[in-house]
């Protein structure tokens, strides 16, 4: 016998009982069933999708017209107007989302904090229609006079161009209304809440020893924040930046609300009329052709693959900005 | 005996500083009085100049007034800050006026949304007589408000949210437990998909369910397939909230409890869940308040009525956000008005869950 032998760790089996068997085989059944469930989303729309794919090929790609009657149906308008949107919303919504995050995390009376706190997570219940009805009968008719001033101004750039004139007198106010601009900001409004809980999150984990020391060697507010709460949330900033723009892709019934449809590849994103992927598939849906349906099951699937893959990198970032933020004691 | 002679003194030394009350905490503020006046002062310059500004040059505008005000307000900030302190001071302060400024745009855009909705909903809203007890109808769009009302989109969407409650909450909590109970490889799998199928768009969930249970099964438009739409938008949601609720409970009453030889089920069944329990009814209200206000799901897999169906499983049902989705776009300013009534109703109910969540996870005092 060798003193391997005798070093060599005991075998800690555990026996379950039958009642904990049965407990544990149902609740891996239940989560199971979850995971079949969810997954087979993906499953089943890619499944619809494959005779659209089948038929259109690549041309489903790079199409920009709508018009199963005509057999002609693409998404490259499309894609381009839910990039379109949610970028507007991801300029707009982030730097309001980081600085309501540090405001809260940090400057914040003491008191109001919670009440700060509960406020954001409030405005995250809200449905996205309330949003929508709140950017078409509200922001619509307000924020065309933004979007004249910065044609006026800014027109020379050509996302700010709007094919009218701007300057006149009697300027044509349809031309400036349901544009991506407008859906963008509507979209913003439940994209900030999802990212400035994330941010205000990843901030309050930074570590009170640093702060204390950075303070202590004389940095003003700023200068801790700059040195220690930024570098410590940085991946908590990223992640829920994605996060945000992985609900900006699929917001649906706040763009249907707001735009007009149009199915042309512009950038122009003040001019009226544009067109997303999820407000596509809930606004044809309803008297929709079976042809047509199967275009719109398709394009869901695009969508799907597309959020995945920005969610997957978001939960990637924020899992490690989690890690070694919290121990486990 | 010293001792005795020398309280006199001691108690007189002790009684002087204790005058102002005991142990008054020393307030931690590093705020002077020259901070506050040149925050003041820059403020009520600014409205100022502007004002003038605006007097002289004929601009209009309350969005360009507030734009300005504010940069205008920021640069004599500055500027009055660099007359006696050195750089970084006069940054810290700008930035401090900047953080707060993005923090108030944010406050403002979500009171406007709120006293927005309430206010245009008011006139429908108000209604008590008629806006609560009665259905759509035979009730024209253009309608005065006294005619018709929206108890069968509310009946729907509480039968909907119901049947949802009752798939998702065992399957939901079963996850839960499932990823923090029984653990291992699989379970983190689990985990990742649950979360990643949290953030998927939620018209997807609508085109699901159309795929699965109209074009597989063959049902209809029916309340119910609407309400399997929001319990598969519901269940991650509820799975994920539920197991950080789970996770929180201490390792110790786990341990505390096998060790008194329960087993692992009476375990779960016995000292987890009940620890948890707040945690728990937060995660499924929050749960309740998301799929109350779905809209492009039911867009995809439900039919509306302008009667009252309770038969889930037969004829179209309405719910709240669908009426308000097709009041909203009729372009009759009555029919509007009642839609706005709606999104009030919807927003009320929303705040209410919202409110009641908070109450059950409030922080307890002086309970451990």
């Amino acid at each position: 016998m060798t003193t391997a032998d005798l070093d060599s760790p005991r075998q800690l089996g555990q026996v379950y009982s039958p009642a904990d068997k049965a407990f544990r085989r149902t609740a891996a059944g239940i989560g199971g069933t979850v995971l079949v469930l969810t997954a087979s989303i993906g499953a089943f729309l890619g499944y619809q999708a494959i005779p659209t794919l089948h038929r259109y090929g690549l041309s489903f790609f790079t199409e920009s017209q709508w018009l199963p009657q005509q057999d002609v149906v693409g998404l490259s308008a499309v894609l381009v107007g839910t990039v379109e949107v949610a970028l507007v919303a991801l300029v707009v919504g982030f730097p309001l989302a980081l600085m309501t995050a540090l405001y809260i995390s940090e400057y914040a009376p003491a008191r109001l904090k919670g009440w700060f706190v509960a406020l954001i997570d409030l405005m995250a219940a809200v449905p996205s229609i309330i949003y929508g009805l709140w950017g078409f009968f509200f922001l619509q008719p307000q924020t065309i006079h933004v979007s004249r001033w910065l044609a006026q101004h800014l027109g020379w750039i050509p996302i700010f161009h709007v094919d009218t004139d701007p300057n006149s007198a009697s300027w044509a106010q349809t031309r400036f209304t349901a544009s991506a601009f407008i859906a963008g900001l509507a979209v913003s409004m439940t994209v900030i809440p999802l990212a400035c809980a994330v941010m205000r999150g990843v901030f309050a984990a930074a570590p009170l020893g640093e702060r204390e020391a950075a303070l202590a060697l004389g940095a003003t507010k700023w200068g801790m924040i700059r040195t220690v709460v930024i570098p410590f949330g940085q991946g908590g900033i990223i992640g829920g930046t994605m996060l945000a723009l992985g609900r900006a892709l699929g917001e649906t019934v706040a763009v249907l609300l707001i735009i007009s449809p149009a199915f042309d590849i512009k950038l122009n994103i003040l001019q009226v009329g544009t067109e997303t992927t999820s407000a596509l598939i809930a606004g044809l849906f309803g008297e929709a052709s079976k042809a047509q349906l199967s275009a719109l099951l398709t394009a869901g699937f695009v969508l799907f693959v597309l959020t995945l893959a920005v969610n997957t990198v978001a939960a990637v970032f924020v899992n490690r900005s989690r890690s070694g933020a919290a121990t486990e004691i | 005996m010293t001792v005795v002679n020398q309280s006199p003194d001691l108690a007189v030394m002790s009684s002087a500083p204790a005058a102002p009350g005991p142990d008054v905490p020393r307030s931690l503020s590093t705020r002077s009085f020259d901070d506050r006046a040149s925050w003041l002062a820059a403020m009520v310059g600014a409205l100022g100049i502007v004002w003038v500004a605006f007097q002289v040059t004929g601009w209009s505008g309350k969005l360009g007034f507030t734009l300005l005000w504010f940069a205008v307000y920021l640069a004599l900030y500055a500027a009055v800050t660099a007359t006696g302190n050195p750089r970084p001071v006069v940054v810290d302060r700008l930035v401090a006026a900047g953080v707060a400024g993005g923090a108030a745009v944010v406050g403002l855009a979500l009171l406007s949304t709120i006293t927005y909705t309430v206010q245009k909903g008011w006139p429908a809203f108000s209604h008590w007589s008629n806006f609560y007890t009665e259905t759509a109808a035979g009730v024209r769009p253009t309608a005065p408000l006294d005619q018709g009302g929206i108890l069968h989109a509310i009946a729907g969407t509480a039968i909907q949210v119901g049947i949802a409650l009752v798939i998702s909450l065992p399957l939901g909590l079963g996850t839960a437990v499932y990823i923090t109970e029984v653990g291992g490889r699989a379970a983190k799998t689990v985990r990742t998909v649950v979360e990643a199928m949290t953030a998927l768009p939620d018209v997807l969930a609508g085109l699901f369910t159309y795929a699965t249970l109209i074009l597989v099964v063959h049902l209809d438009r029916t309340g119910f397939v609407a309400a399997v739409a929001l319990a598969v938008t519901m269940t991650p949601i509820v799975a994920r909230s539920a197991e950080v609720a789970l996770r929180v409970v201490p390792g110790g009453l786990r341990e505390a409890s096998l060790a008194l030889g329960a087993s692992q089920a009476s375990t779960v069944w016995r000292v987890v869940l009940p620890t948890a329990r707040a945690g728990l009814a937060t995660s499924l209200i929050l749960g309740i308040a998301r799929i109350s206000g779905e809209t492009a799901p039911l867009l995809i897999v439900s039919g509306a009525s302008t009667y009252q169906n309770l038969n889930p499983f037969a004829q179209p049902m309405n719910s709240l956000p669908l009426y308000i989705f097709s009041a909203v776009r009729s372009g009759q300013p009555n029919f509007i008005a009642r839609g706005f009534g709606a999104a009030t109703v919807l927003l009320a109910l929303v705040t209410v869950l919202f409110a009641l969540a908070r109450y059950l996870a409030r922080p307890k005092r002086g309970n451990r």
